[in-house]
């Protein structure tokens, strides 16, 4: 059995552990039988299906979206240390959100999709911004480049945020307690909202996953490869953009995620894109299921913003593969 | 295949190749040359789309480049750039895979047999299949190189672009992969254009060669007609020579270094030889260029010892030359270092002269032995000859011998030397008329390299007269003494 399968069964079998893990554990212990057994308690089953559920849903889809574009944006820039977060596109996305409920934008034919959308624009204006402005101070795009941008952008619209956070009065409530970053209390509401867009843009990087890979070698030379590099690059961003936007839109910032998962897939299964993809994004949904379980259970009653948790794991990753990249003399 | 109409092009805001036109048959293999920053590799990088093409039009097989998709262009034409970078590690095998990109298409592109058989091509004629497991940044620049040709080979384009393919490798490598893309081009059809920076590589390879000075195209032609000495050392700013490929009827250059290293002036005089029993020995303080017909390092070189060894009359060994490296390592005389010659005659009878001529003197040495002497214009008739009895003539001159110079020096001291055994009748035994020479005769000049140059040797010019006298009179010296040695009538 070669590694890329083993690779899916394990990625298979972590993911229905989180899923299992998150519905029953708890406050109250639900034994995961709920979700099929007809019969099961009134209680039981309305708290699988109206708090738990949702919310394993929903970090599954964050975990995965921030993931698949964390992967995406690594190959894209040829820069492991590359996701939503330290490239500043997830603040980006923070703005659109905030923007949206500060001035209470609504746009009719957008109905409950506004703040998605909104946020998608942030992120991917953001996106090129930070692209832009590396490629200026340096057409190489040293690693150190790009995240040094990403932290520039990151502060700037960090300001912004508590800038309109300051001016903001009844809506202050709302914006704060979105920004720290959770999946509790959504409500399938918020799946659906976000679900669509989640498709799309896995979708998009998807179907780029052969490009990604001739990408790793460098624009040019995926070019000599007959990629259609402008095409397939402004495909990526989309794709991640909105797979960022989305992921912040419902669930706030939430860091190193995008990170994190796809380092350690290649680590484990090698750097094929075509399977860096789609086992990110399982084992991202795995991941923020498992880190939502922990923060709301690590100081029960209380629960912990759940980017506290992911910047707990991510941030000594992060330091480990700079550190590492840095001792290759790599990029 | 290819045609390139006075394209001009670089980057934003500055052109660098300026109307550059040319065109390339099937099958042909064109080399770039140029100085840098002659637009070599940019010029490349505007064929290939990479940079900005300001004017002009590329065709491939009579489509204009504009005309291709992406994807098309690619199964069209393959490039191999000068440098890789590469983030994240990939195994060998999905590296070269990538190279069947431009054949998949559809959602799912699947991989088919056609593109396994590519790849596994690919990895054969590069020698890259026990690499095919390993990690592309685990090895070594070298077979990093290979693999991104592979990777290029398995697109299986007609057109291959090349940018320095033999950057960084060692003379193994880069033989093994010009081999390699040569041997594609002759059995499959591949056009090939590379840039080169080694001259004597792009001539060698090349079946035409592009020269390029500022932008612009100097010369495009056949090997012979680019790599000529005014042409390179004009465009190149650097003095070379030409001088001819030994195997191949391919051009190749020599650089020829404005170091000025003290060299010793010292002049050779007669008195640099040193007879003995059994040796003639001539030792310069440094080395002189020589040509010779000599047992050890015939041909052309440089050396520094010259040795005329007598040997018996009845020696007989199987391998002349693997003894005689044996018996001057012996006295110390190095293999690389020495022009070994032998005589069966007595070397103290050998005749040594020195001559001065305007611009400085030459030495001759002549030992004869004519015991096996032969009529050339009648050697038809003659089977087979014991090889004793040898006439070895030496020229050392203190001067600057040209290319011609050598070669009319040979001529005029053979001259000298039938007229010298005409003069003593000199008889070829078996048929009775007049000997030219023996069956075994040898002749070396050695020049110092200094001094006056002398482009000429030949009868009337001032060297070539006292070559002619000079050898004649020691020839017949020489013979003079072996008549008496073996006791024949004077």
């Amino acid at each position: 059995m070669n590694k890329t399968l083993i690779g899916y069964i394990l990625s298979i079998i972590a993911l229905f552990v989180a899923i299992w893990l998150g519905v029953s554990v708890g406050s109250v212990k639900v034994p995961i039988s709920t979700l099929w057994d007809t019969g099961a308690d009134a209680i039981a089953t309305n708290i699988v299906w109206k708090i738990r559920m949702p919310r394993v849903v929903l970090a599954g889809l964050v975990g995965a979206s921030l993931a698949i574009a964390g992967a995406a944006f690594q190959g894209l820039l040829k820069n492991p240390l590359a996701d939503p977060y330290t490239l500043g596109v997830s603040s980006g996305a923070s703005v659109g959100a905030v923007a949206t409920l500060f001035f209470g934008i609504s746009v009719p034919f957008l109905g409950i999709y506004t703040l998605p959308v909104f946020s998608m624009i942030g992120a991917l204006v953001t996106m090129l911004l930070v692209i832009s402005f590396a490629k200026l101070v340096d057409r190489s795009m040293k690693m150190e480049t790009i995240i040094l941008t990403g932290i520039i952008f990151s502060s700037f619209l960090g300001s912004v945020i508590s800038l309109m956070i300051a001016l903001t009065g009844e809506e202050l409530r709302q914006i704060i307690g979105w920004l720290l970053g959770s999946v509790s209390m959504r409500g399938w509401s918020f799946v659906q909202m976000a679900l669509p867009f989640i498709i799309i843009g896995t979708l998009l990087l998807w179907l780029n996953r052969r490009e990604l890979n001739a990408m790793l070698f460098g624009e040019e030379r995926a070019m000599h490869l007959g990629v259609n590099v402008k095409k397939r690059k402004m495909m990526i961003l989309i794709g991640g953009s909105m797979l960022t936007g989305t992921a912040v839109a419902v669930s706030g910032t939430i860091g190193f995620v995008g990170l994190v998962v796809p380092h350690m897939t290649r680590l484990l299964f090698g750097s094929d894109n075509r399977h860096v993809l789609p086992l990110s994004f399982i084992n991202g949904a795995a991941l923020l299921i498992v880190c939502d379980l922990v923060s709301r259970t690590i100081i029960s009653p209380t629960e912990l913003p759940i980017g506290v948790i992911t910047a707990f794991i991510g941030a000594p990753v992060f330091a480990f593969i700079f550190f590492r990249q840095r001792k290759k003399g790599g990029i | 295949m290819l045609r390139v109409e006075n394209v001009s092009g670089g980057y934003d805001r500055k052109i660098i190749v300026k109307n550059v036109s040319f065109e390339v048959e099937k099958g042909e293999m064109l080399g770039i040359l140029g100085p840098n920053g002659s637009g070599k590799s940019t010029l490349l990088k505007v064929i290939s789309g990479i940079l900005h093409m300001e004017t002009g039009n590329v065709f491939i097989e009579g489509k204009p480049v504009k005309s291709y998709s992406s994807k098309e262009l690619a199964k069209k034409m393959a490039v191999l750039p000068q440098l890789h970078s590469h983030a994240f590690s990939h195994s060998v095998r999905d590296t070269i895979a990538l190279g069947r990109y431009p054949h998949q298409s559809g959602l799912f592109s699947s991989w088919s047999n056609e593109d396994e058989a590519a790849v596994v091509e690919a990895m054969k004629l590069t020698a890259m299949e026990r690499y095919e497991h390993q990690m592309l940044d685990l090895l070594s620049g070298g077979e990093q190189q290979r693999v991104f040709v592979a990777q290029a080979l398995a697109q299986q384009a007609p057109l291959l672009l090349l940018d320095e393919p033999t950057n960084h490798l060692d003379i193994a490598h880069q033989k093994q992969l010009l081999d390699t893309i040569k041997t594609q081009a002759i059995e499959k059809g591949i056009t090939i254009i590379s840039v080169f920076h080694d001259i004597n590589l792009a001539s060698l390879y090349c079946d035409r060669l592009l020269l390029m000075e500022q932008g612009e195209v100097k010369v495009i032609g056949a090997p012979h007609e680019v790599v000529k000495k005014d042409q390179i050392e004009r465009v190149y700013k650097a003095r070379i020579s030409t001088n001819p490929h030994p195997e191949r009827p391919k051009p190749q250059i020599t650089i020829l270094p404005d170091v000025n290293e003290k060299r010793n002036e010292m002049l050779i005089t007669a008195a640099n030889f040193q007879v003995s029993a059994d040796l003639v020995i001539f030792q310069a303080e440094t080395q002189l260029k020589t040509w010779s017909s000599a047992v050890i390092n015939a041909g052309s070189g440089w050396y520094k010892n010259f040795v005329n060894r007598r040997v018996d009359a009845s020696y007989a060994c199987d391998n002349v030359q693997e003894e005689m490296l044996v018996y001057l390592a012996h006295r110390g005389f190095s293999e690389t270092d020495t022009v070994g010659m032998m005589t069966a005659v007595k070397t103290t009878d050998a005749v040594i002269k020195e001559y001065d001529t305007p611009f400085g003197s030459i030495v001759i040495m002549v030992t004869a032995g004519v015991g096996n002497a032969v009529d050339v214009s009648r050697a038809y008739e003659v089977e087979m000859l014991p090889a004793i009895g040898t006439i070895n003539t030496w020229i050392i001159v203190n001067g600057e011998l040209s290319d011609e110079a050598f070669i009319q020096s040979v001529i005029t001291a053979t001259e000298a030397k039938t007229k010298a055994l005409a003069f003593e009748q000199v008889k070829d035994p078996r048929t009775g008329t007049i000997a030219t020479g023996t069956s075994t005769d040898s002749v070396l000049i050695a020049a110092t390299q200094k001094g006056t140059h002398i482009p000429y040797a030949g009868p009337i010019t001032e060297i070539g007269k006292k070559i002619g006298f000079g050898v004649y009179e020691c020839t017949v010296e020489a013979i003079q003494v072996y008549k008496k040695a073996k006791g024949w009538e004077l």
